[in-house]
C-alpha cells in the first residue's frame, strides 16, 4: 500500500484548513480525511445513515401526525407523573434527558481522559456512561409498561386519541432505546479493553485480530453523542411539539 | 503502520477538561429552558420556535464539541454535515403530501373537507 504525504514534518496537513484546501483534500490521488483514522471516519459515515433512518422515522411521524383526522394525545399529560401530589407534566421524559446528557458529558471526559493515556480514569467513566444508559432504558422500560399496562396504548390504538400516536412512540422510542442499549454493551466492552490495558500493550482484539488504540474510545464515544443527539430531536419533536 | 499509528494518537482530541464541563452545563440549561416551554404551557409559534431553537442549538454543541466536528477539518465537516440537510427537504416534500392527505380524509371519512 502507497503511503502518501499526508503532513509535513510539524504534524500539519499539507493543505490549508479552508475552502482551497478542501477542494485539495477532495481532489484526485489523496485521502479526503487528512488526520482522520479510518475508524472514525467509517463511524461517521455509519452515523450519516443512522441520521437518515432516524430522520425517516420523524419525518413518517410527521406525516401521519398531520394526517390524522382524529385528536392527538396530549403528550404532556401522557408522561405526566406524580410524586404524591399534583401530576407533574413530562417529568419523567426529562429526567430522561438530563440523565442522557450527563452520560454524554461522562463520554467526553473519557475520550479526553483517553488520549492522556490515564486507563482508569478512562475505564470508570466509561463505566459511568454505560450505567447512565442503563439507567435511561430502566426507565424507558418503566414508561413503555406504563403505557402498556395501565394506559392500554398499543401499536395499532389507544384509549387516548389518535392511533398513530402508539404507532409512533413505540416505532421511534424502541430503535432509540435499542441504539442506547447497544450502546451500553459496546460501552462495557470497550472499558474492559481500556482498563486491561489492549491499547498501550498492542493486544489483538478478539474478533479483528487488530491491535486497537486510544482511538476506538473516541469512536465509541461518537457513537454514544449520536444516541444524545438523536434524543434530542425526538424530545422536541415527539414530547414537546 | 505501526509508526502511523503512534504518530495519529498523538494527532488525537486532546482539550482541556474544562471545555466539556462547560458544554454540559449549556446543556443542562438548554434541557431546562426547553422542559419550561413545556411546563409554562406556551402556545402556537413561540413554543414551536423556541423548542427548534433550543434543540438546534444542543444539537449543534453535542456535534461541534463533544464529537470534536469544530476541530476537524472541512473536508469531514462538510461530508458529514451537508448530506443531512437534504432531510429538510424531504420533510417539506412531506408537509405538502400529508395536506393532500389530509384533506383526502376530511372529503372520505367526514363527509366534507
Amino acid at each position: 500500500m502507497a503511503q502518501t504525504a499526508t503532513s509535513t514534518a510539524a504534524g500539519t496537513p499539507a493543505t490549508p484548513n479552508n475552502m482551497e484546501g478542501f477542494v485539495a483534500d477532495w481532489s484526485s490521488d489523496q485521502r479526503a480525511f487528512k488526520n482522520v483514522p479510518w475508524g472514525k471516519a467509517m463511524m461517521w459515515i455509519f452515523l450519516l445513515s443512522d441520521t437518515f433512518i432516524f430522520s425517516c422515522f420523524l419525518i413518517s411521524y410527521m406525516t401521519v401526525r398531520k394526517t390524522t383526522t382524529v385528536e392527538w394525545p396530549n403528550v404532556s399529560e401522557v408522561f405526566s407523573l406524580s410524586f404524591g401530589g399534583e401530576p407533574i407534566p413530562l417529568i419523567l421524559i426529562a429526567i430522561m434527558t438530563f440523565i442522557l446528557i450527563s452520560s454524554s458529558g461522562t463520554m467526553a471526559m473519557a475520550v479526553n481522559y483517553g488520549y492522556r493515556k490515564d486507563r482508569k480514569k478512562t475505564a470508570i467513566l466509561m463505566l459511568v456512561t454505560a450505567a447512565f444508559g442503563a439507567t435511561f432504558v430502566g426507565m424507558q422500560a418503566f414508561e413503555w409498561s406504563k403505557l402498556i399496562l395501565e394506559e392500554g396504548v398499543r401499536p395499532w390504538g389507544n384509549p387516548l386519541g389518535a392511533a398513530q400516536f402508539g404507532s409512533s412512540f413505540f416505532m421511534i422510542t424502541g430503535f432509540h432505546g435499542f441504539h442506547v442499549s447497544v450502546g451500553v454493551l459496546f460501552l462495557i466492552l470497550i472499558a474492559r479493553k481500556v482498563w486491561r490495558g489492549d491499547y498501550d500493550t498492542q493486544r489483538k482484539g478478539y474478533f479483528t485480530s487488530r491491535k486497537g488504540n486510544y482511538e476506538c474510545v473516541e469512536i465509541m464515544g461518537l457513537y454514544w453523542h449520536f444516541v444524545d443527539l438523536v434524543w434530542v430531536f425526538i424530545f422536541a419533536f415527539f414530547y414537546l411539539w | 503502520m505501526a509508526q502511523q499509528a503512534g504518530q495519529k494518537a498523538e494527532e488525537g482530541q486532546t482539550h482541556p477538561i474544562s471545555v466539556y464541563l462547560k458544554i454540559w452545563f449549556l446543556l443542562f440549561v438548554l434541557s431546562t429552558a426547553s422542559y419550561l416551554v413545556d411546563y409554562f404551557h406556551l402556545e402556537s409559534y413561540l413554543r414551536w420556535s423556541l423548542i427548534l431553537i433550543f434543540m438546534m442549538l444542543k444539537a449543534g454543541l453535542i456535534v461541534a464539541v463533544f464529537m470534536h466536528m469544530m476541530w476537524e477539518r472541512l473536508a469531514i465537516m462538510y461530508a458529514i454535515i451537508l448530506p443531512p440537510l437534504l432531510v429538510v427537504v424531504f420533510m417539506f416534500i412531506m408537509v405538502f403530501e400529508s395536506g393532500y392527505g389530509f384533506a383526502n380524509r376530511g372529503i372520505f371519512f367526514l363527509g366534507g373537507p
